[in-house]
């Protein structure tokens, strides 16, 4: 089949945005910036196994914030416990991954079952179940303020990784070759290979099951899938995958607590995401997370000016003001979900195929 | 022997004895009467209040296939429009209980109408064009309750507010050592009426046989030339009032509101709805006691467990009647 302009458009934007995240420290030097670019990798992959769920399997679970943050917490756990170190941070890992399995398994066993809304409600219930435990335990988990710890001595902004003659560091480009780069590099290098796996899952005779399964679960039964068990195995992985995307953000953030690893906002931003992108596509993750995250970031300098601009007028302002940035895209997601289902990347690979 | 046992349990009322057996089990393990019953008031007004705002979110779903994530959307703007009419009428609070009741109403009544007015934008704006189709439906609600959350943040902002209460609701009665708070005998009258209400509207009118039977086969209404959709505007306005009737009434018992109450209401409201069976009114009553009565017990008992009770009783339900206690028939 010849690809579709659409296609390659899409392709072509996945070059751009790899690239740019590829050398975002050489690109934009400074930290604002750096921030942004981790927290695009590690939310494509994120949205990326949320959209196993949701784009190839037709499962809604609003419980994937909760895997993300049994990882983070693990590794947060960890590292302060026991200190800034690889096996801490190892072990957390593990210890998170074991958790988002079990718990996956048991709600995936009792509930995977029943209709896809029953699904959504129970794991909607469980989230935030385990949101108000972590506030409760909070000699554990530090409660509303969360947990701050140090990082591995490798990530540390005054370690150098190469030393010139001076014994300073070295800079390339202009930028410094210190533990903040190196720090940077592992979270993509991480991301980039869970969404590579990913990857290669979807296209692989498993990705092609779970698409059957969405499109007719009966036939899909009936032909000799076992629908229960793909659906648990694919639920286990995605909160697998997310588990292992809360560790490496915990690591890199140093500081872990409800609102960055475990609120229902980030929930809110992942649907948000994978709708916007493009359900059922990985590309759509990658967009979708990539416009979100520069969004969030941006927009509200934008909106801060237009609610100031917008004074004179009632209501306006108050809903234009930055912190109301959800209430628009709450509206552009409900028309995105009416208008263009398939999100950014599945209408523009739409476009020029053959009906 | 089992097969007898199981027998008597069913002629008496099967799975509604639960709450009876419940506060039995609660009695023998708290040891004090007069707390038991301070309990059990607490318990079975909030099982009341829960019940107003899930009973719509229950019909709805049944007779039109239709899960509304919103839902909690209406219970907190009918937290915030009681609360902001009684903040305005507060003169008429302080005024003698003819005055203050006749504020009381018209706060319940605003919260109603405004639920009415909202249950009606929704179902033709938001959930109409997504009718079957429940991934998209989940989405859909999911992007308005983001909204509404917004439009509250919005117009009340992120601050309490505190709600005023007529005073003729305020304080406890005290008969021996028990004592039961007014407010929450006030909200249980109400729960009762409203269930007593809905049961007589659904079992001795024709609308409510026309409910009925579209819950239990809806092509066949349609195919009778019933407009099963008007039908159902009628319906969702309804259990949306009902949402903001109960959202107003929670705002009253808790005095101070933030707009985080929806989401929080919401979770319960759908434990109580999972555990009761989707789409049967006596199955939401049945669903709102048990929850709001294992609240208040464990969260005396161990109070630690207090939120996760609602979770593994919930899953325990789950095990046992995989539809819930008493499903709608389809």
């Amino acid at each position: 089949m010849k690809p579709t302009y659409g296609t390659i458009a899409v392709k072509s934007a996945m070059l751009v945005i790899a690239a740019l995240l590829l050398f975002a420290p050489f690109l934009f030097q400074d930290i604002r910036a750096l921030e942004v670019a981790a927290r695009i990798c590690i939310f494509i992959v994120l949205v990326a196994s949320y959209d196993l769920l949701i784009g190839y399997t037709g499962i809604v679970s609003f419980a994937h914030t909760m895997f993300f943050g049994f990882g983070a917490y693990g590794s947060a756990i960890a590292l302060k416990q026991m200190g800034p170190g690889w096996d801490s941070v190892a072990l957390g890992t593990v210890a998170g991954v074991a958790l988002s399995l079990v718990v996956a398994t048991a709600i995936g066993l009792i509930s995977l079952r029943v209709k896809a809304i029953f699904f959504a409600m129970i794991t909607l219930a469980a989230a935030s179940v385990v949101l108000v435990l972590a506030s409760q335990l909070s000699q554990l988990t530090g409660g509303e303020d969360g947990i701050t710890y140090r990082a591995p001595d490798l990530f540390k902004t005054a370690t150098k990784l190469a030393v010139d003659g001076d014994g300073k560091v070295l800079r390339w480009f202009g930028v410094k070759l210190n533990g903040k780069l190196a720090a940077y590099y592992f979270v993509f290098a991480t991301s980039l290979v869970l969404f590579l796996i990913m990857l290669r899952i979807t296209v692989s005779p498993l990705g092609t099951v779970l698409k059957a399964i969405r499109e007719n679960e009966a036939r899909a039964e009936a032909i000799g899938y076992r629908v229960v068990a793909y659906r648990t195995f694919v639920f286990c992985l995605s909160a697998v995958v997310a588990s292992l995307a809360g560790s490496v953000y915990a690591v890199w953030l140093k500081y872990t607590g409800p609102d960055t690893a475990l609120s229902f906002a980030i929930m809110i931003d992942i649907l948000l995401m994978v709708v916007i992108g493009g359900m059922g596509t990985m590309w759509g993750a990658v967009i979708g997370a990539t416009l979100m995250v520069m969004a969030q970031y941006y927009l509200r300098d934008l909106m801060g000016a237009a609610s100031e601009a917008t004074a004179a007028i009632p209501l306006l302002p108050e809903l234009l003001a930055p912190d109301r940035w959800l209430f628009w895209l709450g509206i552009i997601f409900i028309l995105l979900v009416y208008f263009f289902p398939k999100g950014i990347a599945g209408t523009l690979m739409a476009r020029g195929q053959r009906a | 022997m089992m097969n007898r046992v199981s027998e008597t349990l069913g002629r008496l009322g099967g799975v509604n004895l639960l709450p009876l057996a419940l506060a039995a089990v609660a009695f023998v393990l708290i040891g004090a009467p007069s707390s038991w019953v301070t309990l059990t008031v607490a318990g079975l007004s909030m099982g009341m209040m829960v019940f107003l705002m899930a009973s719509g979110l229950s019909l709805v779903f049944g007779l039109m296939d239709v899960l509304n994530f919103g839902h909690s959307a209406f219970v907190s703007f009918g937290a915030f429009v009681a609360a902001t009419v009684l903040a305005a009428l507060s003169t008429w609070l302080d005024g003698g209980w003819m005055l203050a009741s006749a504020a009381l109403a018209l706060a319940l009544l605003a919260a109603i109408a405004f639920g009415l007015a909202a249950g009606l934008f929704f179902e033709t704006v938001i959930i109409r064009p997504v009718y079957r189709d429940h991934l998209r439906q989940i989405l859909i609600t999911m992007g308005a309750l983001i909204v509404s959350e917004q439009i509250i943040l919005a117009v009340w902002g992120g601050t309490p507010v505190s709600v005023p209460r007529p005073s003729f609701l305020e304080g406890a009665w005290i008969i021996g050592d028990v004592s039961m708070e007014i407010y929450r005998l006030f909200a249980m009258g109400l729960g009762a009426v409203v269930f007593v209400g809905l049961m007589v509207l659904l079992n001795r009118t024709r609308i409510g046989l026309l409910i009925r039977a579209g819950v239990e086969n809806r092509e066949m209404v349609e195919a009778l030339g019933f407009k099963i959709n008007r039908l159902f505007i009628g319906v969702f306005m309804l259990g949306s009032a009902l949402a903001a009737l109960g959202g107003a009434m929670w705002a009253g018992y808790e005095t101070l509101i933030t707009p985080a109450l929806g989401g929080e209401m919401m979770i319960v409201v759908f434990i109580v709805v999972i555990i009761g069976g989707l789409g049967s009114i006596e199955g939401t009553l049945l669903g709102a006691i048990i929850v709001g009565l294992t609240a208040n017990y464990i969260g005396y008992l161990a109070p630690k467990l207090a939120l996760a009770s609602n979770m593994i009783l919930m899953m325990a339900i789950l095990m046992w009647r995989p539809s819930g206690l008493r499903p709608a028939v389809k």
